[in-house]
């Protein structure tokens, strides 16, 4: 839920849920299986990118550093070589920023390469509205111009409000609207997983935020 | 309002003691005491109600003429009667100053066409508050305004001996120099008290010692001369104790104190609205409780106002380019409740003597400021002290509502004021 | 609306927000495109009664960075000199929608009374001698990305404590982040209750800089001289001035700051203001990343993220 949140147009930086949450949550992916999904993508990268020689992952805080972090060192041990990873903060590119109080921002760090004529693998932790991924394309649009931008994403939980789609997918996991997903990753929340529960508004939060 | 009505004022308590009546007919009060037949006076309800002598300012801006604006004679003389005053002084600093016998003599006649209140005019010290040339002062005290306080207030008579020349000049008509105790120099540019809370807004510091300087200087000059010194408001802590030290030394030293320096510090300013921006400006909380005990003690002798009036514009404004000065009498008599009956520093008697008696002795005027008895003067102030109100700076009577107690609870109301048997408020309304 | 009026309003986790807010924001100057869209749609209104042209400039670029419609409003030349009051100036803004307004002014407490009189948010740049919050925070920036902390940071501020709003802020500001404030300067130009500031205090700059991590020099204005301040620009600048030796007393990896303009040769000699050590340029290059960093948390949201 809060991972959602912050993924998707809520809070930021949260502290991390516990794997217990009282809220009912259940997990429908554990750790060994975000494991499998991430070497599966590390693999399709590779082959939808022809080696991968020129691409960039870039992360979008919170979760989706660590994931790129990931996934550049499972094509680092596939290809041998190393692979250039980032962060890319997208909080100055949101199109909800009057929706809520100002955020602190999330880091942006470009490898020393740079965008320009890269193949730019996006990696976040959850898929949903589509709108975080949006503001990304702007954010990088503003740093320089890959030769592609592609899109990874741990979860897929549908709901899309614009016409985006992802390259790769760890899991799809229709969802209601009526439930939230939290993903927990062993960097910051000291284990891994995908937790499926009932969304419940947050202090402060407008409800229809909850919802997209 | 007819000459000749007679009142009765029933079971008011006279100086806040027992109850009794008191009539007042033909500018006197005729009869005290319990149980007195109303014939056809018209009785006003005076249960509950304290009865003092009419209230006597010694410092009063008028700003007429010049900035009739912000108050006119007759505006700030119907708001001395809503406050209980029957007398003000109202000070030389006008546009034209009241440097000479013509201007002191116009003011004189403004007062007595608007009858609401005696207003006997301030002469300035020297001409056109230049601290360099003594003004006419015999011509002022012989005019039929028959000044006896002259000052600069607004500004210090700075030099010595143009000051001690003035202390000793008007002994011949036995006037007395109200002094504004501010050294020019130590005060340039300055915006409120030198302290914490100046350091921290950055605003020039207006140091204590300014105000303490000159009045030790005065009182040592009045000594020395044996001339009569009178001492506007003191602010500070240093100023009563040297005041003190004056008064035992024998010097013919009176002071006063402005309703405001008796309650409000100089944290005020904080908020940085020139509403609390005041010459002198006020000081810290030490200080008010030294000048509370000041007062209570006698070595302050009066309560006096200090109304400055001023236009919106000259207070909704940036601190350092607003107008200095708050009005005052129509929430002086709450304020000395407040900060000094309430307290249980004075007694209504002392108010009667601060507010009233005192500043009449030093101001010279003879038919006010007596005691509420058979054949005196029918200068009458009856006051609620139970109720409370909220200061509404709209709802004042001066044309200026440049009220530092804005939003403020302060206790008692003035019911009724009489100037020689005539009210001129009644049932808390001017009339 | 929240404003920025005093940098004594700020706690200690909103000043590091800003500080790490202003660290991201510095990327933007280094890309190509050195804009974000944050603040589209947003009119920010530079109100400036004094001519500061470098402070100025500065809140421009950093609200032109951040995508904000920039009004200048220049007392001069505009109906300000033909007498029109700081309150109708503020009816005028408030009737253009301004979002918020940026303020420099010679009275102090100027920020506060506009904020009484609009809605948006109120940011004071620099009010008469009281505050300059935004100097106070890129002078705090330029300390910890030179220095990487600025608790137990030494810290001298040195020269016209009485009559700087820079020095004011950053009392407040260094100590609110746990920096340690020597205030240096003759007594005359010492507020009376310096003595109850959270710093030390001190009339000797030689004693004072051998334990200095920052030596920050403030401009000594001439007219000073003329109120018998101090005797001479030779005297104060003989006891108070950083020349090369007095630079040479300073622990090796400290740093020399000036918030600008500055008088070479009276409080600061032309090497030392050169020299790499110095980072005055660096304050210059900072001051629009901590704007950006100040606008974007005070009008990027539905409410602000600092001041009060």
């Amino acid at each position: 839920m809060r991972a959602r949140n912050h993924a998707e147009g809520g809070e930021q930086a949260a502290a991390p849920p516990s794997r217990a949450d009282s809220d009912g949550a259940r997990a429908v992916l554990e750790g060994p299986e975000i494991d499998r999904a991430l070497t599966r993508i590390a693999h399709e990268v590779l082959e939808r990118t022809k080696g991968g020689t020129d691409i960039t992952l870039l992360g979008i805080p919170t979760r989706g550093v660590p994931l790129a972090r990931r996934l550049a060192r499972r094509i680092e041990q596939v290809e041998n070589r190393s692979v250039p990873w980032g962060s890319l903060d997208i909080t100055m590119y949101r199109d909800d920023l009057r929706l809520a109080p100002a955020r602190a921002l999330g880091r942006t760090e470009i490898p020393a390469e740079g965008i320009d004529g890269r193949v730019v693998v996006l990696v976040d932790d959850v898929l949903f509205s589509g709108r975080t991924v949006r503001a990304a394309l702007d954010a990088l649009n503003d740093i320089g111009r890959p030769r592609a931008v592609q899109l990874a994403t741990l979860v897929d939980r549908g709901h899309r409000e614009l016409p985006i789609r992802a390259d790769y997918v760890g899991k799809n996991l229709p969802t209601s609207l009526r439930e939230s997903v939290t993903v927990l990753l062993e960097e910051l929340d000291g284990s891994d997983a995908v937790l499926l529960g009932p969304a419940r508004p947050r202090g402060g939060q407008p409800i229809e935020e909850e919802k997209r | 309002m007819s000459q000749t009505t007679t009142y009765l004022l029933r079971g008011a308590r006279l100086l806040g003691g027992h109850p009794t009546d008191l009539l007042l007919r033909d500018g006197v009060v005729a009869a005290v005491g319990a149980g007195l037949d109303a014939g056809d006076a018209r009785v006003v309800d005076a249960e509950g109600l304290i009865a003092l002598p009419g209230l006597v300012d010694l410092h009063t801006h008028l700003r007429e003429p010049g900035r009739e604006d912000a108050e006119t004679v007759a505006s700030g003389a119907r708001a001395a009667a809503m406050g209980g005053y029957t007398a003000v002084h109202a000070m030389a600093n006008t546009d034209p100053v009241a440097d000479t016998a013509g201007v002191v003599e116009q003011v004189w006649r403004l007062g007595r066409d608007a009858g609401y209140c005696d207003v006997q005019p301030v002469g300035a010290v020297t001409q056109n508050l230049d601290g360099a040339h003594l003004a006419e002062l015999g011509a002022m005290a012989d005019s039929i305004a028959g000044v006896r306080v002259f000052s600069d207030d607004g500004k210090c008579v700075s030099d010595a001996l143009l000051m001690r020349r003035a202390l000793e000049y008007v002994k011949a008509f036995d006037g007395v120099i109200a002094q504004h105790a501010q050294e020019p120099r130590l005060t340039e540019h300055a915006q409120m008290n030198e302290g914490v809370v100046s350091d921290r807004l950055g605003l020039a510091g207006w140091p204590a010692v300014a105000e303490e300087a000159i009045i030790a200087r005065d009182c040592l000059l009045a000594e020395h001369v044996g001339s009569r010194l009178h001492i506007c408001h003191v602010s500070t802590k240093g100023s009563v104790q040297i005041i003190r030290w004056a008064k035992s030394r024998g010097c013919d030293v009176t002071a006063e104190v402005t309703p405001h320096h008796l309650l409000l510090t100089d944290d005020l300013a904080e908020s940085y609205d020139p509403i609390y921006k005041v010459n002198p400006p006020l000081r810290t909380a030490e200080d008010v409780r030294a000048l509370r005990e000041g007062l209570a003690d006698g070595t302050i002798d009066c309560v006096a106002t200090d109304h400055a009036p001023h236009p919106i514009e000259a207070k909704e404004t940036e601190w350092s380019n607003a107008a200095m000065g708050m009005i005052g009498l129509e929430t002086a008599l709450s304020v000395v409740q407040h900060a000094m009956v309430d307290t249980g520093l004075l007694d209504w008697a002392g108010v009667a003597e601060r507010m009233s008696a005192a500043p009449a002795r030093i101001g010279r005027l003879g038919g006010h400021g007596r005691p509420l008895a058979v054949g005196e003067p029918a200068n009458v102030t009856l006051y609620d002290a139970d109720a409370t109100r909220e200061v509404d700076p709209t709802a004042m009577v001066s044309k200026s509502a440049n009220t530092p107690y804005r939003g403020m609870r302060l206790p008692g109301r003035v019911v009724a004021t009489f100037l020689r048997g005539v009210p001129t408020v009644l049932d808390g309304k001017i009339q | 609306m929240r404003h920025l009026l005093s940098a004594g309003d700020l706690s200690r986790d909103e000043a590091l927000l800003i500080l790490d807010t202003a660290r991201e924001l510095a990327q933007v100057s280094g890309r190509s495109v050195k804009k974000l869209p944050t603040l589209r749609g947003r009119t920010v209104v530079n109100l400036f009664y004094e001519d500061s042209t470098r402070t100025r400039i500065s809140f421009e670029a950093a609200a032109k960075r951040m995508s904000a419609d920039v009004i200048n409003f220049s007392a001069k030349g505009s109906s300000v000199s033909k007498g029109e009051s700081l309150k109708d100036t503020a009816l005028t803004l408030q009737a253009m929608g301004a979002d918020g307004v940026v303020i420099r002014h010679s009275s102090s407490g100027a920020a506060r009374r506009l904020a009484g009189w609009v809605d948006g948010a109120v940011l004071n740049a620099g009010d008469g001698t009281h505050e300059h919050p935004t100097q106070a925070l890129l002078d705090a920036y330029t300390m910890r990305e030179r220095m990487g902390r600025l608790e137990g940071l030494r810290v001298a501020i040195v020269g016209d404590i009485l009559h700087s709003r820079v020095a004011r802020s950053n009392v407040l500001l260094l100590s609110t982040l746990g920096a340690e404030v020597t205030l240096v300067a003759p007594p005359t130009l010492l507020p009376v209750s310096v003595g109850a500031w959270p710093c030390a205090v001190s009339y000797d700059l030689d004693e004072v800089l051998p334990k200095s991590d920052v030596v920050m020099m403030l401009r000594v204005q001439a007219e000073r001289m003329q109120a018998a301040f101090f005797p001479s620009a030779r005297e104060y600048s003989r006891r108070y001035g950083l020349d090369r030796d007095r630079f040479a007393r300073l622990p090796d990896d400290a740093i020399v700051m000036h918030p600008g303009p500055m008088i070479r040769g009276m409080e600061i000699s032309a090497e030392v203001a050169d020299s790499p050590r110095s980072t005055i340029t660096e304050q210059v290059t900072n001051g629009v990343s901590v704007r950006m960093a100040v606008l974007y948390l005070l009008l990027g949201g539905s409410e602000s993220a600092i001041g009060n």
